[in-house]
This record gives C-alpha cells, sequence and structure tokens, in this order.
C-alpha cells in the first residue's frame, strides 16, 4: 500500500468507512488468532535514565527518586506478578549503561526465569552480542520503539543520551533478531508526530524485518502520548476514531502480526478493542519502578498515568465473559541458543 | 463394505478426524468439539499449556481415551522442536508428538528439512512422530526413512480455510508412501474434508474452521460425517470422471457380433 492511500484511508473519518475497515479487520483477527487473548505485565526493574526524552516521566531531568531495584527487591515485585496469575513478563528500565548494564538485566532475567515462561525486555539498545547473551539468560522478546521514524522531530524530542541517535535505535530489531530473540515489538507513539508519516514508516520498517528475520513473531504497539502526573504531552493528539483506524489498517496490512494494547488506554475502549484487533494486552499494570510490592502509590513516580487500573483476576473475568481465552502461557522455557 | 481401521504406530483408531486445539473461546468448546466429532487425537501446543493453573490448563478438557497429541508450535528449527518435545514428555503429555518447525511468521509454512531431522532424533528416542509438512515427495520419503509414524502434508495455509490447493502433490504421497497421510491446515469446510478422504488421505486434521465457528460443536459434528463419508466413497470406490457423457446403455452395440448384448 502506497503512502498515500495510507494517508487516504487514515483520513478518511466517515463512521461506514470506519465501520467497514473494523469489520475486516475483525474478521481477519478471527482468523489468524481466534478468540484468544495474551496477557502480559511490565514490571519496571529502574528508571535512572541518561536520555532526555522530553515526553517521558523518567527522563534524566526530572527530580524524580531515581530506583534501580535490587534482587531481593525484583524477586519480591516478580513474585507479586507470578501470585496474580501473570505468566508473561515485560521487564523495563530507563536508558542507562551504567545502571542498568547487561550483568544486571541477565540477573532478572535469570529469576525471572523461575517466574514466567516468557520474558521480554524494554531497556535501551543493545549490541548483537550483549542480546545473545540475555537471549542465552531466558530473554525471548525485545520491545523497542521508534517513537517517531521522523528524523527531525525525533532530534527535537531526544535531547540527551543514547537515544539520540537515531540509527543505532532503528537497527535495534535487527541486532535483537541477529542474536536469535522470538518476539520483537516495535511501536510509535502516537501524538509525537505526524501520524500518516509515522504509520507509512512503522510499515516499511517491519516489511524490511519480515524479509530479512522471516522467523521472528513480530507484534506492534501503538502507545497514545499521555499525561505524566497530569502534565498533558502530546502535540498532536490522536482521536479514538483515528487510533482505531491505524490499528484496523494494521490488520488488514499484517494479518498475523500481534497487536499490543497498555493499560494507557480506557477500560471501555481497550474492551472494544479486543473485538476488532488486539491481541495481547496487560493486566494488573503498575508503571513505577517497586510500584507493586514496594512503595506506597502516593511516593511512587510512574512512567506514564494508567487509565485502566482493573486487576488481573477482573480482567480475566471480562475476558471470559465476552468469550474470549485468556492466554498466560504462550511459550515454554527451553534451553535458548543461538 | 468393510474398511480397514486407522492404524498409527501400531494404535487402532476409529476415528478419522483429528481436532487441534488452538484459537477456541473457552475450553469447554474444545471439549464438546471432541465429544461432537467423535475425535480420538487431538493436538495441544505445548506452549499453550498452562500446568499450574488447574482451571485453565486445556489437559484437563481432554477426555482419557483421547490420545493427545503435542505439538512443537514455536519450534523454528529442529534442536527447538526436540528440546519442545522432550519437555512435552519429561511434562506427563506422553511421546506423541506433532513436529511443527516454522521460521517464518508471515507464511506459516513448515521447513521440512528441520523436520526431518528433528524426525530422526525424536524417533530415536521412542517418540511417535507425526511430522506436519509441505507436502514434498522427497521428504516424505526422508520421513519415512527416519521414521515417523506418518505425514501430515498442508492442504493449503494454516487458517486460511482455502482447502486443498496442493491437492496433486497430497495424491502423490497417497500414491507413493506407505505411512497413514494424514491432510493438515487449510481445510475450512467439510465438503474439503470429504474431498481429501475420497482421494485415499488416511485422515484429516482440522482446527481454525471448528474453533472460530460460532457453533463449534456443531461444525466439529459436520466434519466427522464429511470424513466417514469420504472414507466410505474411497473404500467403495469412485466412479471415473470421464470428459464426455458416456451412455449407461450403449446404443451401437448390436452392430458388432463380437460385443456381447447386455
Amino acid at each position: 500500500m502506497t503512502f498515500q492511500q495510507i494517508k487516504n484511508i487514515l483520513e478518511d473519518t466517515s463512521p461506514q468507512s470506519v465501520e467497514q475497515l473494523a469489520q475486516e479487520a475483525a474478521q481477519l483477527t478471527r482468523r489468524y488468532f481466534g478468540r484468544a487473548i495474551g496477557l502480559y505485565s511490565p514490571l519496571y526493574l529502574s528508571n535512572y535514565c541518561s536520555s532526555h526524552c522530553t515526553y517521558c516521566g523518567f527522563h534524566s531531568h526530572h527530580h524524580i527518586q531515581r530506583i534501580k531495584l535490587a534482587p531481593e527487591q525484583y524477586l519480591k515485585e516478580m513474585q507479586f506478578i507470578h501470585a496474580q496469575g501473570i505468566r508473561n513478563i515485560l521487564m523495563l528500565t530507563g536508558e542507562s549503561y551504567k545502571h542498568t548494564p547487561v550483568s544486571y538485566l541477565k540477573e532478572a532475567a535469570l529469576t525471572a526465569s523461575e517466574y514466567f515462561q516468557g520474558i521480554a525486555l524494554e531497556v535501551h539498545p543493545m549490541e548483537t552480542a550483549e542480546y545473545k547473551e540475555l537471549f542465552a539468560a531466558g530473554v525471548d522478546g525485545i520491545t523497542i520503539y521508534q517513537e517517531t521514524y521522523d528524523r527531525s522531530r525525533f532530534a527535537q524530542v531526544h535531547l540527551a543520551g543514547v537515544k539520540k541517535d537515531f540509527d543505532w535505535r532503528y537497527h535495534t530489531p535487527q541486532r535483537a533478531a541477529e542474536a536469535g530473540m522470538r518476539q520483537i515489538s516495535l511501536g510509535i507513539l502516537l501524538g509525537l508526530s505526524d501520524v500518516v508519516s509515522d504509520v507509512y514508516a512503522l510499515y516499511e520498517h517491519l516489511r524490511a524485518l519480515e524479509k530479512s528475520f522471516p522467523g521472528v513473531e513480530y507484534s506492534v504497539s501503538f502507545p497514545r502520548l499521555r499525561t505524566v502526573k497530569t502534565e498533558a504531552l502530546a502535540s498532536c493528539a490522536i482521536d479514538d476514531v483515528q487510533f482505531v483506524k491505524i490499528l484496523c489498517l494494521t490488520r488488514l496490512l499484517f494479518p498475523r502480526v500481534g497487536i499490543n494494547l497498555s493499560t494507557r488506554e480506557s477500560p471501555q475502549l481497550r474492551d472494544h478493542l479486543l473485538e476488532i484487533g488486539v491481541t495481547r494486552i496487560s493486566a494488573g499494570s503498575n508503571t513505577s519502578v517497586g510500584g507493586y510490592t514496594l512503595l506506597e502509590e502516593k511516593v511512587q513516580d510512574p512512567q506514564f498515568d494508567i487509565k485502566d487500573g482493573r486487576c488481573v483476576d477482573e480482567i480475566v473475568k471480562l475476558l471470559k465473559a465476552k468469550n474470549f481465552d485468556p492466554v498466560f502461557t504462550d511459550w515454554r522455557h527451553i534451553e535458548n541458543c543461538s | 463394505m468393510t474398511d480397514t481401521p486407522l492404524i498409527i504406530a501400531g494404535k487402532t483408531f476409529k476415528s478419522r478426524f483429528l481436532l487441534g486445539t488452538g484459537k477456541f473461546k473457552n475450553k469447554k468448546d474444545v471439549s464438546d468439539s471432541i465429544a461432537a466429532g467423535g475425535c480420538e487425537i487431538v493436538t495441544v501446543a505445548l506452549r499453550r499449556i498452562d500446568l499450574e493453573r488447574h482451571e485453565d490448563n486445556i489437559l484437563e478438557h481432554i477426555p482419557p481415551h483421547v490420545t493427545l497429541l503435542t505439538n512443537t508450535s514455536g519450534a523454528r528449527n529442529a534442536q527447538e522442536a526436540v528440546r519442545i518435545a522432550r519437555l512435552a514428555r519429561a511434562s506427563g503429555c506422553g511421546h506423541w508428538v506433532k513436529i511443527e518447525v516454522i521460521n517464518d511468521s508471515k507464511y506459516l509454512l513448515p521447513d521440512n528439512e528441520q523436520t526431518i531431522k528433528a524426525t530422526e532424533i525424536l524417533a530415536a528416542e521412542g517418540f511417535v512422530v507425526l511430522p506436519y509438512i509441505t507436502p514434498d515427495l522427497y521428504a516424505a520419503r526422508a520421513l519415512v526413512k527416519a521414521g515417523a509414524a506418518s505425514v501430515m502434508p498442508l492442504g493449503s495455509f494454516i487458517g486460511s480455510n482455502q482447502g486443498l490447493k496442493t491437492k496433486e502433490l497430497i495424491q502423490v504421497l497417497i500414491n507413493e508412501i506407505e505411512l497413514p497421510v494424514i491432510v493438515d491446515a487449510g481445510i475450512g469446510a467439510p465438503s474439503q474434508a470429504t474431498e481429501a478422504m475420497e482421494m485415499g488421505a488416511d485422515a484429516v486434521l482440522v482446527n481454525t474452521a471448528v474453533a472460530t465457528n460460532p457453533n463449534p460443536a456443531g461444525l466439529a459434528r459436520a466434519f466427522a460425517l464429511a470424513v466417514e463419508a469420504g472414507r466410505l466413497a474411497y473404500v467403495s470406490g469412485l466412479p471415473t470422471q470421464q470428459p464426455v457423457a458416456k451412455a449407461s446403455s450403449p446404443l451401437t452395440g448390436f452392430l458388432y457380433d463380437d460385443i456381447p448384448a447386455n
């Protein structure tokens, strides 16, 4: 599909065209994913960050309490998440090679593999050799969002740290795939830049990766810029209609690619989007370091504010009531060899 | 008309309709579909078996008389398939394994070469191996040599409901391979299952069509009947198709003395 075709589709917001797209997307989603919905929880390990991304609650110029979980602390957080029934975990950090080096992430992964069947990381970009080490330690997935594919906008919002390097970040999925990672998740931060250009560029990126690394299971996320402690950040806000169209178009062009949805979105919207094309959702999330068991809510510094605060049990009950099959395990740990 | 039963690795089955368990909306639909379809072999992805959560453990919903065929979904090469199969056996899922090695997330086509390697290793370790393949005569012959218990060629892309797009190639396997040929993937309608059975396939495996139907048990029953009809037709013998009309009573036989009159 050309840029112009994508633009035409996304700019046509008539209710009939949105409905038509949604019907087609829903049909493809059911054919390729059935009514199974994957569940995961995020675990924030550290908020130390050397990058300065103007839209992020963790950036280096924010005066927030900096915490890095010690092994006994992340163990406690993992045990809590495990007790909720969750078996897929996404471990996150700020971008700091110094505070959260590969050795730290490896230790966390080894501990996590005692409790979880699927382990993914959303951390700073690394070298292929480092990803290989993490893969061998049980990490199967890497989440890395380009945020925006517009180079000038990218430079405007990424003021310091490793994240300033557009190309290093752009080639991260490739390095992760070379290291043997099974799942790679891409994404753009909606609201940061021109949406049509970013969606088009994301699709191009994904197509190129599919060709070079066909064995990887890809998924995409479309986080919308949110408030952090009520501070509004989006420069070009994406409304629900546009958001739904982006999800539908993604399903139409990539029928087998997973679509993730975080608790950034409201319960009502999340529930509707399950019918249309979302295949994986986070549940019972806390986006603060130590937020599950260690810190009281009033002293927490979240990366973004959560809109869907329902616990795992509530989400599971809701999924079942809506005739979805909540999937806790979608992988079984085998010894990873690159 | 008497028929011989389906025998795989020395085990006899009355049903020739195998069911996959992915994509169902709940576990009850799985057990209802197994019952309605009279299925005796059911395949489950090890990656989806939640041993810790009793209520959500798919194995709890499969009746004990059914042979569990664990599949290696998620394996990208022979090594991974072998590890998954061993883990399945160690987890109490038995030693019947469907090898799925897929290293392409867009088309989900099986990698025959890696599948043969995995089959060789696992068959030597005592597994009953049913490999899922892209229909190819040489691959099927190599699988026979590797110790496979059947071959499972795909009818069309998995989940596509497109039926027997690979019909001619499957027919070659039916003609030449002594092992049971089970048509797997792409069968979206009971009529397509009948078609496969009429060709002489030994069994069919269906998943998406049943799992994503609003009434899965109803469709499972339809598939069971379709498989049975196709098998009966194959065993009874189908008339050869003729390019033009052929009268059942010849009109000009009397002209030739050496042809006895009807």
